[in-house]
């Protein structure tokens, strides 16, 4: 089942239906952002940007309850709406606010990740174009940051989004990550940036450090290699060809230590093999050899050449702002209409961005009933204290292929409800302890 | 802290205790009275100090050998406390007392607070490094700074991930120090640049790390302490008091170019347009040269390019009239119409040259300014060559430049060793055909002030170089003909202005 057809001109009547008929799923939204109540007037001082039609930007919208929420998005039928911070008054009234003192107080940790930042090093699609090749690129960058994450900084509660085009996004919603300051962020995002430089760089990746030189390889490193290892052969010497055409070899081959390459023979002699793998390991055993009679080192050149070509690369002023507008989950992209959908990483392996739903997929899937499957689901929520009207408008997206998305979303705010418990049951152990 | 005329005891005990070390938090204001000729003394000194220490900071490497070398050999002669030696009394009271006196001007706006904050902590930062282990342990205990320790046992589950994680470390040193177990919050610098052990949102710290997270407490406290004064009461009133007229002093010091800044134009209308393609090669700077380049080749530059040429420009005496010509033609045989240009780019030229706004006559950049602040990226062609490019790159552009290959490499040393003015400084003598440049660089204006003269065998220019100009700010010895003039700069800023001079 592949995407309807979507054409950006039916937008328009198409996103009505999408805020009405509660595709968009405004309960668990609401819920997400109120973080269990456990700060007062937390939902009602988030900021929320629109972007109607016609391209006028709103900002500084707020809400106070999950109802006026809705009535505002029905009303308003954003083509976009992005998420800001939680401010130290209603964004809505910020003009009222004695002069200075309309502060972003919190806000997730977030991370940007955009296709069009790998054009340098991939040679299947650029600018706003993927395809299945290319995506591993995704797949190595999700799999590296959420476990440094998870990890390296001890952050519990990710939500990874597919934006619908050629990107994906990172919420880290832990209480410790919105509570960040714009140091940390940064700090942060330093920590897991390592493809640094514009167009005027080419060698983006320096593993050697002149004050501290390595005797092997810092523990940070050993670990993203052994992702990237997993991938690189396959993705990056067979599918992207790296070694296929000259102008993609003078591009590895510029990668390497400046004296190394001025061995004649170094671009010719492993092309008599055929097979593109051992053509690398021939290429990095010839180095080997010659690098010994080198100087300068290039310690770690095939190293740097792997994370060139795979390692993530973040845009840190996305990660650094505490007041920094990000586009929400389950907003629309006006190009491809896919909706921007939560990832499950236990079935990374087999996340497919082309068969993300678009909106007009969903709203003409709405038309055909899944009667079986509806029923079902209708009786496991028996357990929701629900109107019967809700009752029905969750009937409607639980028939598209939106559902199994929501449901990731349901999973990922279980998990931070019972950690919120878990905190609370510890606090109150605490307290009772004497 | 009470400003009198009178001298006061001092009160005895308390301070020796309070300077039984040689370094400090500078936690408490001092409690005494003090005249105002040490005020004014005091306040001079530490400004050299902190000076001085950014200097250093600029041409070293920070925390390198060199770097700790050359700062051992400056401060020395400054009259500081200085290694812990044993009668420091008395420049452990200076230093108390300076401190919290520059307090008060540095608290006023946010570059200030940002340049105060910045190297107080450099200076703590290298006087808690020559600190003994057991002397770093005192201190710490001394200002209640208990940093949670790490466990035997789970020190040595984790010794093989820290010895991997922290240069310098060895399994010996996990065994016998203490390792810190900190939020990572505390440590961003360290995080920030990989060298240290994260898990689980804890940073694991080796004892002989712990100045990161104690420096991060410094800043912390400073920050808030600067804060707090500068809305405090005593600090508003100061303005209405008689030291009013001291304070402002500060300003002008605290800028970090203390040298000529080409806002007075002695040669303007001497350029012609014409000129400027031929000038390029001959005697702008790299920089300029560069970004002369790309715009006529491009037709456009961004923001930064624009200010930092344009003020440029400007300085080598282009009139605004000649300046909206230049970008104009220059702008329009690119993608931007007469129309646009008029509309968007000319406000921005005459709010260069101060006719917009709030009319402020904007200076040239000096080179520490575009060394350190706004790094260019992608798209743009602004900032120091030798400091923002890729030396591949940059190598190639001094090849079409026709620098000979041992001049590129001499050059290619000095950027390795993050000497980015003296690289410039090499590019003028290998460009100009000449030993020594003679002068010590550190504006663009004054590489093209120089070159013309060189140039033109040293006539008309020189002069009016001397007259506008006040103390280098390289504290490197340099043969100026400006010493002879500065009795102009003496009277303008009095005794102060002693302090600066080369001795």
């Amino acid at each position: 089942m592949s995407t309807s057809d979507y054409d950006p001109a039916c937008l328009p009547d198409l996103l009505p239906i999408y805020y009405r008929r509660l595709f968009f799923p405004f309960s668990q939204y609401y819920r997400w952002l109120s973080y269990g109540g456990v700060s007062k007037n937390y939902f009602q001082n988030r900021e929320f940007s629109f972007t109607l039609k016609d391209d006028i930007y709103v900002r500084y919208q707020s809400f106070t309850s999950q109802n006026e929420l809705e009535n505002e998005m029905q009303k308003m039928v954003p083509n976009k709406i992005d998420i800001g911070a939680v401010y130290s008054h209603r964004p809505s009234q910020h003009n009222a606010v004695k002069s200075g003192t309309f502060q972003a107080l919190e806000k997730e940790l977030v991370f940007d990740i955009d296709m069009t930042d790998y054009d340098d090093v991939r040679c299947c699609c650029s600018a706003a174009d993927i395809c299945s090749k290319c995506w591993t690129l995704m797949n190595i960058a999700i799999r590296i940051l959420d476990r440094a994450l998870r990890e390296d900084f001890g952050f519990h509660h990710l939500l990874w989004v597919y934006l619908g085009r050629r990107g994906v996004h990172c919420w880290v919603c832990d209480d410790a990550a919105r509570k960040l300051s714009v140091a940390a962020r940064s700090a942060v995002a330093e920590y897991l940036s390592l493809v640094k430089g514009g167009e005027e760089t080419v060698r983006k990746v320096v593993l050697s450090d002149p004050i501290h030189p390595f005797i092997k390889l810092p523990l940070f490193l050993l670990v993203i290699l052994s992702v990237v290892e997993r991938y690189f052969q396959q993705y990056t010497i067979v599918d992207q060809d790296i070694l296929g055409s000259k102008e993609s070899v003078d591009k590895v081959l510029a990668l390497l230590p400046e004296d190394i390459l001025s061995f004649p023979d170094l671009a010719v002699s492993y092309k008599d093999e055929k097979d593109p793998m051992k053509q690398w390991d021939q290429l990095c055993d010839l180095v080997e050899r010659k690098k010994s009679n080198s100087r300068k080192g290039g310690q770690y050149f095939d190293k740097e050449i792997m994370l060139q070509y795979c390692y993530p690369r973040l845009d840190v002023n996305v990660s650094k702002g505490v007041n920094h507008l990000l586009k929400s989950p389950f907003s629309v992209h006006p190009k491809t209409g896919r909706i921007s959908v939560p990832i499950d990483l236990k079935e990374l392996n087999t996340f497919d961005p082309f068969e993300v739903p678009t909106i007009s997929l969903i709203c003409e899937e709405l038309e055909r009933p899944r009667a079986d499957e509806a029923e079902e689901d209708d009786k496991k929520d028996k357990e929701n204290e629900q109107e019967a009207g809700e009752r029905h408008r969750i009937r409607d997206y639980k028939r598209t292929s939106l559902a199994k998305y929501v449901k990731v979303f349901d999973w990922f705010l279980e998990a931070m409800a019972r950690s919120r418990k878990g905190e609370m049951l510890k606090k109150s152990d605490l307290q009772m302890d004497f | 802290m009470q400003f009198s005329g009178r001298r006061k005891k001092l009160i005895g005990n308390f301070q020796n205790d309070l300077y039984d070390q040689c370094l400090q938090f500078y936690g408490q204001p001092p409690l005494e009275n003090i005249s105002l000729t040490e005020f004014e003394t005091f306040a001079v000194e530490r400004l050299k100090l902190l000076k001085t220490v950014e200097n250093v900071g600029v041409s070293c490497v920070k925390n390198s050998e060199q770097y700790t070398k050359k700062l051992d050999a400056e401060i020395s002669s400054l009259n500081f406390p200085h290694r812990g030696g044993i009668s420091e009394y008395e420049k452990r009271r200076k230093d108390h007392i300076s401190h919290f006196i520059l307090r008060l001007a540095y608290c006023q706006t946010e570059d200030l607070r940002r340049w105060f904050i910045q190297q107080e902590m450099d200076l703590f930062r290298y006087r808690f490094n020559c600190l003994h282990s057991k002397h770093k342990t005192d201190f710490l205990h001394k200002n209640n700074l208990k940093y949670e320790t790490v466990s035997a046992e789970e020190k040595k589950n984790l010794k093989d991930k820290l010895i991997a994680s922290s240069y310098g470390l060895s399994g010996t040193k996990v065994e016998e120090h203490d390792v810190y177990k900190v939020p990572f919050q505390d440590a961003l610098d360290l995080v920030r640049t990989r060298k240290v052990y994260l898990l689980a949102g804890n940073a694991y710290i080796p004892h002989h790390e712990i100045v990161t997270i104690v420096l991060n407490d410094f800043r912390t406290r400073l920050s808030k302490a600067l804060a707090v004064m500068f809305y405090s009461d005593l600090v508003i009133s100061l303005h209405c008091d008689w030291l009013s007229s001291f304070v402002p002093l500060f300003f002008c010091y605290s800028h970090a170019y203390v040298g000529q800044d080409y806002s007075i134009q002695k040669n303007i209308g001497k350029i012609s347009l014409e000129q400027i393609d031929a000038l390029s090669g001959k005697s702008f700077p790299l920089c300029m040269r560069h970004l002369h380049k790309a715009l006529r080749e491009n037709h456009h530059l961004r923001h930064g390019g624009r200010m930092q040429y344009g003020l440029f420009l400007k300085g080598i005496g282009l009139t605004l009239e000649q300046a909206l010509q230049f970008w104009r033609s220059e702008f329009v045989k690119g993608k931007v119409d007469a129309d646009k240009f008029d509309k968007a780019y000319a406000y921005s030229v005459r709010h260069m040259f101060g006719k917009e706004g709030k009319r402020t006559d904007y200076t040239p950049y000096s080179c520490m300014k575009v060394i350190l602040s706004n790094p260019p990226s992608q798209g743009d062609y602004h900032g120091c060559p030798f400091r923002h490019s890729d030396p591949e790159l940059l190598k190639q552009k001094l090849q079409n430049y026709k620098v000979s290959p041992s001049g590129i490499n001499q050059i290619l040393e000095l950027v390795k060793g993050m000497h980015y003015q003296l690289a410039c400084q090499k590019y003028f003598e290998l460009t100009h055909n000449v030993e020594d440049a003679g002068f010590s660089l550190n504006h663009p204006n004054q590489y093209f002030t120089e070159s013309q003269k060189f140039l033109s065998g040293g006539r008309d220019i020189k002069k009016e170089v001397d007259m506008s100009q006040r103390s280098q700010e390289n504290p490197a010895s340099v043969t100026h003909p400006s010493q002879a003039n500065s009795k102009q700069a003496h009277e303008e800023m009095g005794d102060l202005d002693s302090f600066f001079q080369d001795e």
